[in-house]
């Protein structure tokens, strides 16, 4: 987020696409509601009626994947009306003149018609963002789980810079992270492209600072990235994988695909808490640690780094994950010596310079927002004030694309998955209260659509993709609109990614889980 | 801003305006007993029990909804007032179900705490008492109604917090409760067990099913910690007795959620203690995952990464890091795979 949490209930204007923050982060969707009974603003792009969309004054049902048609098309409309600020446009971007000639075709005509939001609907959406003393976009994975989704998080930034919504309080472009560590594991260079710091692999400086600090020479080369990982193994290319806290089999799209880029594997090694379905392929299991039983940091999406503390000692023969990597170092010939984790933090600390100033004491607890840029320095609420990192904001114009999968006469419906309010991905179905609460997928179906099938609510259907099957109960319900189903990601009983599309946005590798098309059949 | 002088209990005090006389005295470590108000709640003014005396008005007033005058002269402990005080306690426990000894809230009762501190009997009062039955219609709350005191904390919880609206008082008189519109059981409601509620509940109206029966408030270890769900990275305490994660609490100090939670965070850490956990290493052996050592399971890996990256080299191995796990964890991950065994092949779910 470019922004903080904290200053969401006094926000004057949000824009939220494609996030379902009262699901999948309902702290966030909280806040977002307490903002509305505050007196602010709220507009919402979902395809699914969604809790959110109860609190609007505009809800923007988008046909899914028709985001940047829609961004690009509310820019028209401001530029038509001169809602531009022209003094941030004139003092801090550059590129400008690009994204008005592409803008040009965006009519508010056109942009309905493709989208199917009535055009008086992108009026309103665009007055309100636009004329708004301040604004904040809020996003989640309806945006960024697309093959075109680098694309559409640079048209939100052209839309946050052209109305000069960015670098003050209350205004901003603020993607919700999904998972309660991905900031930090970002942040901690666990990406085939970056060190720690976002400081490239490719960047000779880079390359030699982290030798000089580990000792060792190290590779110029990008590794793969998680798409790449399977197509490598099932090509003879990669011949072991070593994976700690994470189940593709599950959670990664097509996956019948992944489960046989990891048999393929020479040797697997897999480090969970639970035997998941990654874990019956491996070699090696090995029992790591909860987040209970150890001590460390998370960062969450506001970029604020908070402690971890132990609470109790690992359950049985497991072990904490990093005394496990220390271990296996060890014994690979390089050794890992640290007391305690505080040691790890600071020698993250003397590499990463957003975290520069972080000691676990001084996380203490109330945590600390990246970046802390010295030992006298207390962190930063919000960024890109006065200047963005790069110096002036560069407008990147981008024409809209068409999900990889649409549906046909064959597969007549589109798919699109998520997550819901009673389960978080795969761990929590061991958590019995849950379970209890929440212990099935309901697909969700329009009643026009059920009726035409002849399904009743509860009944199951079979889903089916080019790519797997499965069956499902289903929920009648005009959350979705009519040719749409939604299903959840935690169920193995349905294993939603059997279905998912196995393509990915060519910048950030990330699958396009949000549109792909499928057959529905009553059972 | 302006400041006020006042006088509270013949202490001179200087607070900005908009105070409340109950805020005043806070400041000042002075105790004004409390049973419906809530620093994070709107002032509603409906236990009366903080009331105070304030020269020139006639009767006592609710300090909770009164702001601080220039000139004021406050008396928070008079003979007359600690009186009022215990009547109310009085007459709120004539119609409390007295069930300490069993009681889930027991040692963090604030009723219990001010009878004691008034010397409160339970038979001072008599008359009827209401018998409701217990709503234990869901696997998360267990809400007793012999035990509301009408306070209305969590009706506020539920609609100034979750801002959910779910909660609300019905019925008048003796027979006023709260609760989901048509008396629904929460179960059957549209509470999303976001468990506000619960966190505000000054009695034993409300409890944690969970908990229940696992550990009195004085045998149980709190360690405030981040949530490990979702990224908006709230922070509880995990309560602890006899190396056993018994439940979560709000910590009230958490930076980016106060009290508030999700159903998952709250109520969903039982994974932790799940017979399903893995407890030692496990290697394949004719095709079946057998239990081994650690040491056994370290070596053979150590000497497999070794041999494949010796015969194919190092970009022939990857791993999956995790943003399940810590900052730390995934800092020793990736040196690991860059320093150890020397690719750039290092990834995690960032992109899943």
């Amino acid at each position: 987020m470019t922004n903080s949490i904290k200053e969401i209930p006094s926000s004057k204007v949000i824009f939220v696409i494609g996030s379902n923050a009262t699901e999948a982060h309902p702290v966030i969707g909280s806040k977002i509601k307490q903002a509305v009974q505050n007196g602010c603003r709220l507009i919402v792009a979902d395809p699914r009626r969604i809790e959110l969309t109860g609190f609007a004054e505009v809800w923007m049902r988008l046909r899914p994947g028709t985001d940047i048609t829609l961004i690009n098309g509310l820019m028209h409309i401001i530029l038509e009306k001169g809602w531009e600020n022209k003094a941030f446009i004139e003092e801090r971007t550059v590129g400008f003149e690009n994204l008005r000639e592409l803008l040009r075709e965006y009519t508010p005509e056109h942009v309905g018609g493709v989208t199917g939001i009535p055009v008086e609907q992108l009026y309103q959406a665009a007055e309100i963002y636009a004329t708004a003393e301040s604004a904040q976009i809020f996003y989640t994975l309806g945006i960024t789980e697309h093959t075109s989704g680098t694309d559409n998080v640079m048209s939100l930034a052209n839309l946050a810079m052209l109305t000069g919504n960015v670098g003050k309080e209350n205004s901003g472009v603020n993607p919700l992270r999904g998972q309660n560590n991905v900031q930090g594991a970002c942040d901690m260079g666990a990406l085939p492209n970056v060190y720690p710091g976002y400081q490239k692999v490719t960047d000779s400086k880079a390359q030699k600072k982290f030798e000089k600090a580990w000792g060792v020479s190290l590779s110029s080369n990008p590794g793969y990235m998680i798409p790449d990982m399977f197509q490598a193994s099932l090509e003879g290319k990669l011949k072991a994988m070593y994976i700690m806290g994470e189940d593709p089999v599950l959670t990664d799209a097509n996956a019948n695909h992944v489960r046989k880029g990891l048999e393929s594997l020479e040797f697997l090694v897999v480090q969970d808490l639970f035997l998941t379905e990654t874990a019956k392929l491996a070699d090696v299991v090995l029992p790591g640690a909860s987040f209970a039983e150890k001590t460390g940091t998370f960062t969450n999406t506001e970029r604020r780094v908070q402690m971890v503390n132990k609470a109790i000692d690992p359950i049985g023969k497991s072990k904490a994950d990093w005394r496990i990597i220390c271990d296996l170092a060890g014994r690979m010939g390089y050794d890992f010596i640290y007391k305690s984790t505080a040691e790890i933090m600071k020698e993250i600390a003397s590499l990463t310079p957003q975290y520069c100033g972080i000691t676990h004491d001084r996380l203490g607890t109330r945590g600390m927002q990246w970046p802390v840029l010295g030992e006298d320095h207390y962190g930063t609420q919000y960024l890109h004030k006065d200047r963005f990192v790069r110096g002036k904001g560069l407008f990147m114009p981008v024409e809209a694309r068409i999900p990889d999968e649409l549906p046909d006469k064959e597969y007549p419906f589109l798919l699109s998955t998520g997550r819901k309010l009673g389960h978080y991905n795969v761990t929590t179905r061991y958590s019995r209260a849950l379970e209890v609460h929440s212990s099935e997928e309901y697909a969700e179906l329009n009643p026009a659509d059920a009726k035409r099938l002849k399904v009743q609510e509860g009944e199951k259907v079979k889903v089916s993709s080019r790519r797997g099957e499965l069956q499902s109960k289903v929920r009648i319900t005009d959350r979705v609109p009519p040719g749409m189903i939604f299903m959840t990601l935690h169920y193995k009983e349905s294993p939603v990614n059997v279905l998912t599309n196995g393509v990915f946005d060519k910048v950030a590798g990330t699958y396009e889980y949000k549109v792909c098309a499928v057959q529905v059949t009553k059972l | 801003m302006q400041w006020i002088q006042l006088k509270i209990d013949d202490k001179k005090i200087r607070v900005p305006e908009k105070t409340t006389i109950l805020e005043a005295c806070r400041m000042n470590n002075i105790l004004i007993p409390t049973l419906c108000h809530d620093p994070e709640l709107t002032n509603w003014g409906a236990c009366r029990l903080c009331v105070v005396e304030v020269e020139g008005m006639r009767n006592l007033v609710t300090s909770c909804t009164m702001e601080v005058q220039q000139g004021m002269v406050v008396r928070t402990s008079t003979p007359d007032i600690r009186e009022a005080r215990k009547t109310i306690l009085e007459l709120i426990v004539a119609n409390h179900d007295i069930d300490c000894l069993t009681c889930e809230k027991m040692g963090e009762c604030e009723l219990s705490k001010y009878a004691y501190e008034y010397g409160v009997k339970k038979d001072v009062f008599q008359g009827a008492k209401r018998e409701y039955e217990l709503d234990d219609s869901n696997p998360f709350i267990i809400r007793d109604l012999n035990k509301c005191i009408l306070c209305g904390k969590c009706v506020r919880a539920c609609a100034e917090i979750q801002v959910n609206h779910v909660l609300d008082y019905s019925k008048r008189g003796f027979e006023t409760q709260v609760g989901p519109a048509f008396h629904l059981p929460y179960g059957e409601s549209d509470c999303v067990f976001c468990g506000s509620c619960l966190a505000v509940c000054p009695v034993g109206a409300l409890t944690e099913k969970q908990m229940a029966g696992k550990g009195r408030p004085w045998e149980v270890k709190k360690i405030q910690t981040t949530c490990p769900f979702c990224g908006t990275g709230c922070n509880f305490d995990l309560n602890v007795r006899d190396n056993k994660v018994v439940g979560v609490t709000s910590n009230p100090g958490s930076p980016v959620n106060g009290r508030a939670l999700c159903v998952k965070g709250r109520f969903g850490v039982e994974y932790i203690h799940s017979p399903n956990r893995l407890i030692t290493p496990m290697i394949r052996k004719n095709g079946e995952l057998v239990e081994a050592e650690w040491y056994e399971a370290l070596e053979l890996i150590a000497e497999r990464f070794k041999t494949i990256k010796e015969q194919y080299g190092s970009d022939s191995l990857a791993a999956l890091s995790s943003a399940r796990c810590t900052n730390e964890e995934n800092y020793l991950m990736q040196k690991f795979m860059r320093a150890v065994i020397g690719t750039n092949n290092v990834d995690h779910c960032a992109r899943t």
